[in-house]
């Protein structure tokens, strides 16, 4: 603070901690706060806000435990709540989407710090760039079309003659999510490429060719020098693409089949449809609340530290 | 468990550039073998081409009289120490020291052992559990030392290793890697640009510039017989002469030039270049009178005492420098600044020697 004081004078210190307490008051916690107040008040006709009805209660959170259906995991039936049912599978499938960016991610940011000629790095980082200045939207609606029926994707294959009937990509092939999983993936690759490329760049290249000089095959040189150098990009990539994918909206609506709900758009549903927004914002805290434990419990069982990430 | 190596007319290019121009050497098993040469003259190349991370554009590298090519770094029987040691800053030392041997399936306990044994020879004990962060510069080397031991390598290639050291580690560190390399009877192939080093630790030395290897002789032969003046001047001073050559009977010549004329040795195959006089600044004796021979007038510009000898440095004619050393016993007495005297050399310690061996 005396730092900042000495370098910027007094009054430019003045502008910068009110402009960071206004970010995080009144951008940040003012707004999450009066939604964690309204979870916590009933729906009500506004003649009746204010009013003896607008009590306390917890009946917006109890309202995810109704409406038990069959459906089976894995080819066990079970019968569970439709809303926790729905929401299971958006964090099972969103962990599946950040391990395929990851598996996607790794050996590229690898070529690209270690292995590729460093002349033609930044047209190389262009190219992948390039599909980031199309909105999501548009890629969404571009995966839709590749994914349909009688779209391109079945062609090839057909005109390859790896199948002689046309897939129905968006009712799923393996589970009905295959299409939104795919499509996550593909927008969010390049949040888990770069950071684990910038904390490949900085691994001295000597270490990786004195493992090698040592006997090491190129498996173990990665498994004991490479990843664990890494590990914070990796888990900062990790924690992004599964918060985006987890509170991916678009993508599900564009190219999900009917039998694939993904949580934000159960949420969206009361907000938009039911109008119901105590019920909505009683979803949205569950939401985040369990998403940031299953990152706590992740980062645990990979043993990341917090201040990791934040490099 | 040691092996030779042999370089057979190895050439390395990067482009259209040549960074190593046709390498014969022959190293013997159990040989303290050092590659000296100012920066960028390729002497890392060679080593990465010794190590496999390189693939010479011409010619065969032997390692034990088994030809190389084709073989990656990790199946030859070398190990690389890194000029900036390159350990594993995420492992306990004793780890990084048993890398080499986890990659080859030893169980945990013999490596942890193993790993024990090899801190105790580099005279590092108890350091198994500490990390890389937390030793010093000279501690690290022992590290690097031990890690590259633990393979039980039949080559050991040195990349400049200490040069990254203060003066006092350094010289510790020779005596030590000398010891090192005695024990355990490895041969070694060391890398340096300090021809100090090059001269007190190796049984032989190949000096190089601009990818050619200039000469492989025993250190003193280097230092007293070198066979060109690149390498007269890379591994000490010199008092140099130039002039026109007549040949003499015996090994011997004469050379007639702006400072007079000189009586020098020749090598045979040397008649018919064109050379320069070479003679050590130590070999330059000072007297108020002028010698039968080899004798050249100069005013005295500078006397710096360093400890055991005395500098004297003065000027010939047409302001030729010229370097003397008188030794400091007591006896002889140095000259002072501005006076007028002798500079002298027996004629079997000087050298007629031509330029280095370039590429045409
Ligand atoms: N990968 C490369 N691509 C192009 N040129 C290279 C490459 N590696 C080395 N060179 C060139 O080859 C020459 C020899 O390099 P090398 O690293 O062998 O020098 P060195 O003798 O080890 O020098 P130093 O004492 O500074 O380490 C240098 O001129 C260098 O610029
Ligand atoms: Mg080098």
């Amino acid at each position: 603070m005396e730092d900042l004081i000495r370098r910027y004078g007094t009054g430019l210190t003045a502008v910068f901690c009110l402009l960071v307490a206004f970010w995080i008051l009144v951008l940040v916690i003012l707004p999450n706060f009066a939604m964690f107040e309204q979870s916590f008040r009933p729906y009500l006709p506004v003649v009746d806000i204010g009013g003896p009805k607008d009590v306390f209660t917890m009946g917006n959170y109890e309202k995810i435990l109704a409406n038990p259906v069959e459906t089976s995991w894995f080819g066990i039936p079970i019968t569970i709540p439709i809303h926790i049912s729905t929401f299971v599978d958006t964090v099972f499938f969103s962990a599946l989407v950040t391990l395929m960016t990851l598996i996607l991610a790794y050996p590229l940011a690898y070529f690209l710090a270690k292995v590729a000629n460093p002349r033609s790095i930044p047209t190389l980082l262009l190219l992948l760039f390039i599909p980031m200045w199309v909105s999501e939207a548009l890629r969404a609606f571009a995966w839709y079309i590749i994914l349909t029926f009688n779209g391109p994707l079945n062609a090839l294959l057909k005109a390859l003659g790896i199948i002689d009937q046309g897939v129905r990509w968006q009712n799923g092939v393996v589970t009905s999510y295959d299409a939104i999983v795919i499509v996550l993936t593909y927008c969010y690759v390049l949040f888990m490429l770069f950071p684990i490329y910038t904390a490949i760049t900085s691994l001295d290249t000597n270490q990786i060719e004195a493992a090698e000089d040592l006997g090491s095959p190129w498996w173990r040189t990665h498994w004991r020098v490479v990843i664990p150098h890494a590990k914070p990009g990796i888990a900062s990539g990790c924690v992004m693409v599964f918060m985006l994918s987890a509170g991916s909206l678009l993508v599900p609506t564009v190219v999900g089949s009917t039998k694939a709900n993904w949580f934000p758009q159960t949420i969206y549903t009361w907000f938009n449809d039911a109008l119901d927004w105590n019920t909505g914002a009683a979803y949205s805290m569950i939401f985040l609340l369990v998403c940031i434990l299953f990152v706590i419990v992740m980062m645990r069982v990979f043993k990341v530290k917090l201040s990791d990430i934040a490099k | 468990m040691s092996a030779g190596i042999d370089l057979e007319n190895v050439c390395c290019d990067f482009g259209t550039f040549r960074a190593v121009d046709n390498a014969n050497v022959s190293i013997k098993p159990g040989e303290f073998f050092s590659f000296l040469g100012p920066s960028g003259c390729g002497k890392t190349t060679i080593l990465r081409m010794v190590s496999g991370f390189i693939e010479p554009t011409q010619g065969a590298i032997k390692i034990g009289g088994k030809d190389m090519r084709g073989s990656r770094p990790n199946q030859r029987p070398t190990a690389l120490i890194f000029q900036n040691l390159a350990l594993f800053p995420l492992m306990p030392i004793w780890e990084n020291i048993s890398f080499g041997l986890e990659v080859r399936g030893v169980d945990k306990a013999t490596r942890r052992k193993k790993a024990e044994d090899l801190l105790k020879l580099v005279d590092l004990p108890g350091a198994a559990d500490k990390m890389v962060s937390q030793l010093s510069g000279g501690q690290k080397q022992r590290v690097a030392i031990a890690r590259a031991l633990a393979v039980e390598p039949s080559v050991m290639l040195l990349d400049e290793p200490l040069s990254a050291l203060d003066l006092k580690l350094r010289q510790h560190m020779r005596a030590e890697l000398r010891a090192i390399q005695k024990r355990t009877g490895v041969t070694f192939i060391y890398i340096t640009h300090d021809q100090g080093e090059a001269l007190a630790m190796s049984d032989r030395v190949g000096v190089m510039s601009q990818g050619r290897i200039q000469q492989i002789a025993a250190p003193r032969d280097i230092y007293d017989n070198p066979v060109n003046g690149f390498v007269a001047s890379f591994v000490g001073e010199n008092n140099i002469f130039e002039g026109d050559i007549s040949p003499v009977a015996d090994g011997m010549a004469s050379l007639s030039g702006p400072h007079g004329n000189f009586r020098a040795r020749i090598l045979p195959d040397a008649q018919g270049k064109a050379l320069k006089l070479y003679v050590r600044p130590e070999h330059t004796k000072l007297s108020k009178t002028a010698a039968a021979e080899n004798s050249v007038e100069m005013e005295v510009t500078e006397v710096a005492f360093e400890g055991a000898f005395i500098s004297v440095h003065g000027l010939a004619s047409g302001g030729k420098r010229i370097q003397a050393e008188v030794k400091n016993d007591g006896v002889t007495q140095a000259p002072a600044v501005g006076e007028k005297v002798f500079a002298t050399f027996d004629a079997a310690r000087a050298l007629l020697l031509p330029d280095a061996n370039v590429r045409g």
